[in-house]
């Protein structure tokens, strides 16, 4: 009885604490999706909750702040930018992680145990101690400012945890498959391309959602290696900027930012189990 | 059966030789360029370790990630962990799951952008346009404070953004490693006349260590690699520098190469042993899967 009565008064209490937690995390983003539809003199008078007031009146909303950073503050090239450079940042390391990933799974050669320590070892470097090296080379073969330049570099970094993660998935897959194709004298390169690659996708799918948010999302990468030019900023770097040199402009600083995680939140929504998975699996990335 | 396939090599050559590239050869090279002065020509000894640890602004970036390493990391994991549990107990499960990852999806930029304007300030009188000081005037007494100037609470404000995108990490983690508690051991403890507490503290808690010690530490290491969110918000400015920012600005700014490797050297030193149990502790899970 008096068991009942104690779950009876915290029930309320497990849900009032639940919805406000999500509020707290809900109501930022929300703040910012509606400050970027209101005009400026709106922004600078009243708090976007009061939007509430009076909801329906749609005389209060635009799109003017969008079309406004999109032209005029260069985030439509910057969005432009970011595709060009996180696709093929995306793309090629999981290409190369994959051959190299299926050679320390299934293949016998030397030292194969140690190479394979060494690549996962490698996780450990941070960013931060390769920033210096790299990019005097850069300098001097003219790769800096480079959209080439950055792809490489994304490849690098990406690397490590894609062999890890690959090598583990292709070793996990079940042995005598991969025997019986052999023995009706498939070849390494036929099993890696019509049996190893096709019975991972969930693992791909979920290394390709975790590296492209990664690269999209990346600041630090692209601020050292392509520096703040409009022509070839990414989102990450031109906003970072529109940061400084819009500083109280709320109206256009929320557009900007919104434009800069639509395609991120996209994917979120349609693929969250993918996504959620990439995520998790990546953390240990450096 | 177990003969050497030469074609091996074809296979694992791109790898290895972008990563000798892009990480090997670096790293070797940062620490090599940490005992020389800002133009690498000079070897000057341990010169740049000297300053790294004596002068103020670095003693203060320092002081900073302990801060942020302290709070940041209690709060993320148990504010995970708690929801994790709590969670489980409500239909609207998936729902509230959603909202609270949402923040891992978004940049570290945007996600400054939407805490810049939470703090916004305005003096006292004017309305207030940042939630937060506009929620707590409704409070008598209460001035408006510009959160990210203020030295008492700007690191605070920082720190929070942080534990506002991870959490949603911490909780995803810990609630699978919790819905894998066999059920009978819990309904077990309670038919026994263990209230809920005692069920967590006795038997949920040191069920889920190995998992909360993974989460932990990953925590760890973002806190000490942290640097976007420092950057876009306040840029170290009004003391609240940390030391990946400092690196940036000594490379950048100061074109002191010496200096920012020898920051960039102490910020693997630190994470090595953080990232060797990290690393082991995933290969077991996976080991376990």
């Amino acid at each position: 009885m008096k068991k009942k009565i104690t779950k009876l008064l915290s029930r309320p209490l497990l849900h009032i604490v639940i919805v406000l937690i999500s509020l707290v995390w809900l109501l930022p983003s929300v703040g910012l999706l509606i400050t970027s539809f209101r005009v400026r003199n709106d922004v600078m008078s009243s708090g976007w909750w009061t939007v509430f007031q009076h909801p329906f009146e749609f005389t209060q909303y635009s799109l003017k702040n969008y079309t406004h950073v999109i032209t005029a503050n260069g985030m439509g090239q910057a969005f432009l930018n970011s595709l060009l450079i996180t696709i093929p940042s995306t793309i090629i390391p999981i290409m190369i992680a994959s051959f190299a990933a299926y050679a320390f799974a299934r293949m016998e050669f030397p030292g194969r145990q140690v190479l394979f320590v060494i690549v996962v070892g490698l996780l450990v470097v941070p960013l931060q101690m390769t920033l210096i090296p790299i990019l005097r080379v850069y300098n001097r073969l003219g790769l800096a400012g480079t959209f080439i330049g950055i792809w490489l570099a994304h490849t690098g970094y990406g690397l490590p945890f894609a062999v890890y993660l690959l090598r583990n998935f292709f070793g996990a897959l079940p042995k005598d498959i991969f025997e019986s194709a052999f023995l009706d004298g498939a070849s390494h390169f036929t099993a890696f391309f019509r049996l190893a690659l096709p019975l991972s996708v969930p693992a791909l799918a979920s290394l390709a959602i975790f590296q492209f948010l990664w690269v999209w999302n990346d600041l630090l990468v692209a601020l050292i290696y392509l520096g703040g030019t409009e022509r070839v900023a990414p989102l990450t770097v031109r906003l970072s900027s529109l940061i400084n040199s819009l500083g109280q402009n709320w109206h256009l600083l929320t557009a900007a930012a919104f434009i800069s995680m639509v395609l991120p939140l996209i994917i979120f929504f349609s693929l969250q189990r993918y996504f959620v998975r990439g995520i998790l699996a990546g953390s240990i990335k450096g | 059966m177990k003969k050497t396939n030469k074609w091996a090599w074809f296979y694992i050559a791109p790898t290895l030789s972008i990563l000798t590239f892009f990480l090997v050869y670096p790293t070797i090279n940062t620490f090599y360029l940490s005992f020389f002065d800002e133009d690498s020509e000079n070897f000057i000894g341990l010169a740049n370790y000297l300053f790294a640890f004596t002068r103020k602004i670095m003693l203060n970036a320092f002081r900073n990630n302990l801060i942020w390493l302290v709070i940041f990391t209690t709060f993320t994991v148990s504010l995970g962990l708690i929801l994790a549990v709590l969670l489980d107990r409500v239909r609207y499960e998936v729902v509230a799951k959603s909202i609270i990852f949402i923040p891992m999806a978004i940049s570290f930029v945007g996600a400054g952008v939407i805490w810049k304007f939470v703090y916004a300030y305005k003096p006292a009188g004017a309305h207030q346009i940042g939630i937060l000081n506009a929620v707590l005037i409704k409070f008598p007494n209460f001035q408006p404070i510009a959160w990210l100037v203020n030295k008492t609470t700007n690191n605070f404000a920082l720190i929070f953004a942080g534990i506002w995108i991870w959490v949603g990490f911490c909780m995803v983690i810990l609630s699978a490693a919790y819905k894998g508690i066999p059920n009978e051991l819990l309904e077990a403890a309670r038919v026994d006349g263990a209230n809920e507490f005692q069920v967590f503290w006795r038997i949920t808690l040191p069920v889920m260590k190995p998992t909360i010690a993974v989460v932990a530490t990953t925590m760890v290491i973002n806190v000490l690699k942290v640097f976007d969110i420092v950057y876009v918000m306040t840029n170290g400015a009004h003391g609240t520098e940390v030391v990946a920012n400092r690196m940036y600005k000594e490379m950048f700014h100061f074109n002191n190469f010496g200096r920012a490797s020898a920051i960039a050297v102490i910020l693997l030193l630190a994470i090595i042993p953080v990232m060797i149990i990290n690393i082991r502790r995933f290969q077991e899970q996976e080991a376990m899967r």
